[in-house]
């Protein structure tokens, strides 16, 4: 037991204490809570790598200075290919704490996410007040709207239909690509036997994280054209998900398969595939257009390589006269802390101004039409040029055609047939399985 | 003694104050905030002061001199944190596994065992995610097992430089997953001839070339095996120690009077220091089982999303934040929750048991 | 004799390999961490650097990490230090004052070590949300000792069952109370025990991602987050990532240094054993 002493000096020492700090507590001034959330803009984003992050800040900077009286907190959390983004979004758009804006691929994974669930609200009168809508090309805006009203303000535009190659490698092996692209796979695959008889690996592939589903998508759309991939994904969907067409299309991607390299799923993304190309391992690789920062900027981020000299661009074999996009976009939440930092941050992001800024960073084009090709790298100089001259088509594994359930459905079925090539009607069977899933398709 | 309340008044004055400085901190943090160094410590101090609180409650419990009621008033905070962060979250993680929740709007709806019986009879993936978890989790378990001991009987003779050797064991320990996955990913790449390197190359320049393998790129179901290998770098030191701890526990008269008594050293080990580290092979198969059973982030940074190297854990990860499809992930969770269960409890009831024929 | 040295000698052998293999990965992340980007290839992996030691990226990883590091210190230590306290308190009160169903109770306790936590990740954040202790350091130091009740609880209950009944009998004969036998006479000899779970709470926690993202806000991130943000973009600067872990690893090897003596010293005096 204490000692009486003991207890006696805790307890006076306790009174004082008990003195003290109820003179504390109400000498402390209620503190408005809300006073410094409502000058804090919350970003959210996966943008941390170099290129992305340099283009956010660009434009970061640009708001700084129209919108002094806010201050922008970056929030961008990597990893997973934008999983772990994604994830702690969820958790907090459940838990009733939204972001004032957040980084999310226009389109389908927008709308059948956010949309539906009733977290982002239209953007009709931003459009028309700011005139945006005149801004951006015709085929867009319908592929980022539910009912006629557009839900996101596109930022950039990249470009997934792009295959690079090695020149050297190319004359080595004696191929020449017609102009404008290989017209067919079939045409290919006869380039790449003359590739492969030279002793280089004909198509450079990376793991299964997004590669193979960004390889697929291109194999079925240079097969079945861009009016019959549109027809996959409309409801219901004009083109037969187990018709002859998606078959043609899975049997170009079992075999174009054959002729990548067997270290694929070993290589830790993208990159690697990419340097094979530049190495002079591999002869193609397809890959979307952030592709190009990396051959072509300097070291650290990139190889520093020679336009047209050390490596090329053509458009992938039968999507000549095809743009297949994917757009990052910002949306305007319900219930968050700061909706007026929220339209600033639009604002600018739809702006002239903040697209010149942010894209030739990221290696990407504006989605404004309006933009100063001169700012821009030559392969954008040209891809703006397309951009409002091609057929507009969406891309499946940057979430444009297919919502996210649909889309992880094709996923697994994808990866499962990566085990067995030969199993393509199983593969057809699943993949019609995951539209059913979605409910598309009846 | 029981229901004996000694009124001892410095200790009744104590309580009091306590209990009147936890309330009135408690009314005060509830009326304003609390700001220290500009971060808003209000919660948290509503929390230390509803402990104070307590702790002026637990002295007057304590003036009833009984010690299982003290004993139980003192444990209760830990077992209502335990009840609502680990029983309230689960029941909600089963409410939603019994629903059909999918997007990211909540949807309770009740559709029974649905998803899992869509997970058993039609899912290829999550017959792959099984396999594949047995496989790691025996592997990982019995080779942490055999190498922790294997590496404590060697530091157990006593070597120079025992301290740095252990160090190196104990090390990998302390690396996140992730950056070990990707290491090893680097280390166990299967690319062959010019492109040769990794371990691999190693192996080359020992011209040990017949040892040059795909290594987790293996056909199915082999593959898996491998990626046991850095998860058992990682956790065999951590196993060693437990066994060194062990070992070390037993007192050396043990060891003396059986060496008197004519054992060799192996027979020493064989058939008393075997057997007393029972225990301590149940402590460690319980940590290591249940890493094992929800491993995620190695998996993850090794196979960048080869399916044929799926597990629960990433299948679970995908369906719930890229799929949206969380009544799914919710049943995913369960089956590993129970099947962590399945793997411990037996254990823990022989254990409870031989603990009470004691 | 003879022999006494064969084996000795083979004792080393053995040993030394087994420290190579186990420094192997050790060595290629140092490599790598002193390489600048573009000489870092998977065909060039053993290669030492050609350019001397770039140094930059250990530079460019303190500087990305320093921001959060005081995030996580002050997140980790506190929790360390109090949830060992709790699994100490907890511990001795299971084992040595046992009640009808303590055993029960202890076992649903350490049940809550098995949960998933990506299961119970969003009505976490949806409580912490509640009782506005999301998005700061204090939150997270809250969740990480009640997650850590179970195996707090579990290695001091069993190191407690250790420690035989007689040392308390004796305090008992003295008219010790309960509290007193646990400030006078296990405490004091807790302090193996002690280090043990501080070095596994400390290591845990200071590794955690998951908590650590989804309950924390941007100003606050501890440096796992920070971490994983160099590791997973577009384009991974992979140089820079192996010279950020290395940094990241420092805190846990000097915790295992300073406590690693207690630590066997504790696992000796039976706090793992069943």
């Amino acid at each position: 037991m204490m000692s009486k002493k003991l207890s006696f000096s805790l307890f006076s020492l306790l009174l004082v204490a008990v003195m003290i700090l109820s003179a504390c507590g109400t000498a402390a001034t209620p503190v408005p809570a809300t006073k410094a959330a409502s000058s804090q803009v919350e970003i959210f984003s996966w943008w941390v790598g170099p290129g992305e992050a340099d283009g956010l800040a660009a434009m970061i900077k640009i708001f700084d200075a129209k919108y002094p009286q806010y201050t922008i907190v970056n929030a961008a959390v990597a990893g997973g290919a934008g999983t772990n983004a994604k994830a702690v979004l969820a958790t907090r758009l459940q838990a009733g704490d939204p972001p004032d804006s957040w980084q999310a691929h226009a389109g389908q994974e927008t709308i059948a996410n956010y949309v539906t669930a009733g977290q982002v609200k239209p953007l009709d009168d931003f459009y028309n007040s700011t005139g945006f809508a005149s801004v951006l090309p015709k085929t867009l805006i319908p592929l980022i709207s539910k009912d006629g009203h557009p839900y996101s303000v596109p930022v950039n535009i990249h470009r997934s239909n792009v295959m690079w190659y090695n020149p050297k490698v190319l004359s080595a092996a004696g191929v020449t690509i017609p102009t404008g692209g290989f017209a067919s796979w079939t045409d290919f695959f006869a380039a790449c036997d003359k590739i492969k008889a030279a002793g280089k690996t004909c198509l450079s592939l990376g793991p299964e994280g997004f590669t193979a589903m960004h390889l697929f998508e291109n194999v079925m759309i240079g097969t079945i054209g861009a009016d019959k991939w549109t027809g996959l994904w409309t409801t219901p969907p004009t083109t037969d998900w187990t018709g002859a067409d998606v078959q043609a299309g899975i049997a170009n991607y079992a075999q174009v398969l054959t002729y990548t390299n067997s270290d694929a799923s070993t290589l830790s993304d993208w990159q690697p595939a990419s340097k094979m190309v530049a190495d002079g391992d591999a002869a193609f690789n397809i890959m979307g257009d952030w592709a190009y920062g990396y051959f072509a900027n300097a070291a650290p981020n990139g190889l520093a390589l020679t336009p047209h000299t050390d490596f090329d661009w053509t458009p992938t074999p039968g999507t000549q006269g095809i743009f297949v996009f994917l757009s990052d976009s910002f949306v305007l939440p319900v219930g968050n802390k700061n909706p007026d930092g929220t339209m600033a941050w639009l604002t600018v992001a739809a702006s002239k101004e903040g697209q010149e800024a942010f894209n030739p960073l990221k290696g990407s084009i504006c989605a404004r039409t309006d933009c100063d090709p001169s700012k821009f790298s030559e392969y954008s100089q040209d891809a703006m040029k397309d951009w409002t001259s091609e057929t507009v088509v969406g891309s499946l594994t940057h979430g444009v055609v297919a919502a996210p359930a649909w889309q992880t459905k094709i996923d697994t079925a994808l990866k499962l047939f990566l085990t067995d090539t030969s199993k393509t009607a199983d593969f057809q069977t699943a993949l019609a399985a995951a539209c059913k899933s979605d409910g598309t398709c009846k | 003694m029981r229901h004996k309340f000694q009124l001892n008044l410095p200790q009744l004055i104590l309580a009091v104050a306590i209990i009147v400085l936890g309330f009135s901190t408690m009314y005060t943090l509830t009326k304003t905030q609390l700001t220290v160094f500009g971060n808003d410590f209000t919660s948290i101090g509503l929390l230390i002061s509803g402990l104070i609180f307590y702790v002026g409650i637990l002295i007057i419990v304590a003036m009833y001199q009984d010690e299982t009621v003290l004993s139980i008033a003192i444990l209760i905070p830990s077992l209502v944190a335990v009840a609502i962060f680990v029983y309230g979250f689960i029941l909600w993680s089963l409410r939603v596994s019994l629903s059909a929740w999918q997007g990211l709007r909540p949807d309770y709806t009740f559709v029974g065992l649905k998803q899992y019986i869509e997970l058993f009879s039609n899912d290829l993936r999550f017959n792959i995610d099984i396999r594949n978890t047995v496989m790691f989790t025996v592997l990982f378990i019995l080779a942490c097992l055999v190498l922790g001991l294997g590496l404590a009987i060697l530091l157990e003779q006593r070597p120079k430089g025992e301290n740095i050797f252990r160090g190196i064991f104990l090390f990998p320990m302390s690396i996140s997953f992730i950056a070990s996955g990707v290491v090893w990913g680097w280390l166990m790449n299967p690319a062959t001839g010019a492109r040769l390197t990794g371990i691999n190359l190693i192996f080359h320049f020992l011209h040990l070339d017949f040892l040059i393998g795909k290594w987790f790129t293996t056909a199915m179901p082999w593959g898996m095996a491998y990626t046991v290998i850095p998860a058992v770098w990682q956790l065999s030191g951590f196993t060693m120690a437990l066994y060194l701890g062990g070992i070390r526990s037993i007192p050396e008269e043990v060891r003396e009077a059986a060496r008197v008594d004519g054992a060799s050293e192996f027979q020493i080990y064989r058939y008393i220091i075997m057997p007393m580290l029972q225990p301590v092979t149940l402590s460690a198969v319980i940590i290591l089982g249940h890493m094992s059973l929800k491993i995620f982030d190695l998996i993850v940074a090794l196979g960048k999303g080869d399916i044929r190297l799926d597990v629960p854990g990433i299948y679970m990860w995908t369906t719930t934040f890229s799929g949206n499809n969380y009544a799914q992930g919710a049943a995913i969770g369960m089956l590993m929750l129970i099947s962590v269960a399945v793997l411990v409890v037996p254990y823990l009831i022989q254990n409870m048991r031989s603990e009470t024929k004691l | 004799m003879r022999r006494h040295v064969i084996l000795r000698v083979l004792l080393y052998v053995i040993l030394i390999a087994l420290a190579m293999i186990y420094l192997l990965p050790v060595y290629l992340m140092l490599l790598t961490g002193f390489k600048p980007f573009n000489q870092v290839d998977l065909k060039t992996m053993w290669d030492l650097p050609t350019t001397g030691l770039y140094i930059q990226n250990f530079i460019a990883g303190f500087n990305q990490l320093s921001p959060n590091l005081m995030n996580s210190l002050t997140m980790v230590i506190p929790e360390a230090i109090l949830s060992s306290l709790l699994g100490s308190i907890n511990g001795y009160l299971l084992s040595k004052w046992k009640f009808r169903g303590s055993d029960l109770v202890f076992s649903l306790v350490l049940f809550g070590m098995f949960i998933p936590y990506q299961s119970i990740l969003i009505p976490l954040v949806k409580f912490m949300f509640t009782i506005k202790l999301y998005g700061d350091i204090p939150g997270l130091v809250f969740v990480h000792i009640i997650y850590g009740i179970p195996i707090t609880t579990l290695i001091f209950r069993n190191y407690y069952a250790g420690i035989g009944t007689e040392v308390l009998e004796a305090g008992r004969i003295d008219g010790a109370s309960l509290t007193g036998l646990y400030r006078w006479i296990i405490f004091p000899l807790s302090a193996p025990s002690f280090a043990v779970v501080i070095i596994w709470q400390f290591t845990q926690a200071w590794n955690e991602f998951l908590f650590a993202a989804v309950l924390t806000n941007q100003s606050h991130w501890p440096v796992t987050v920070a971490l994983n943000n160099l590791a997973g973009s577009q384009l991974v600067q992979w140089n820079v990532l192996m010279a950020a872990t290395l940094l990241a690893a420092l805190p846990t090897l000097l915790v295992y240094l300073f406590l690693g003596r207690y630590f066997l010293r504790g696992l000796m005096a039976g706090a793992l054993k069943g």
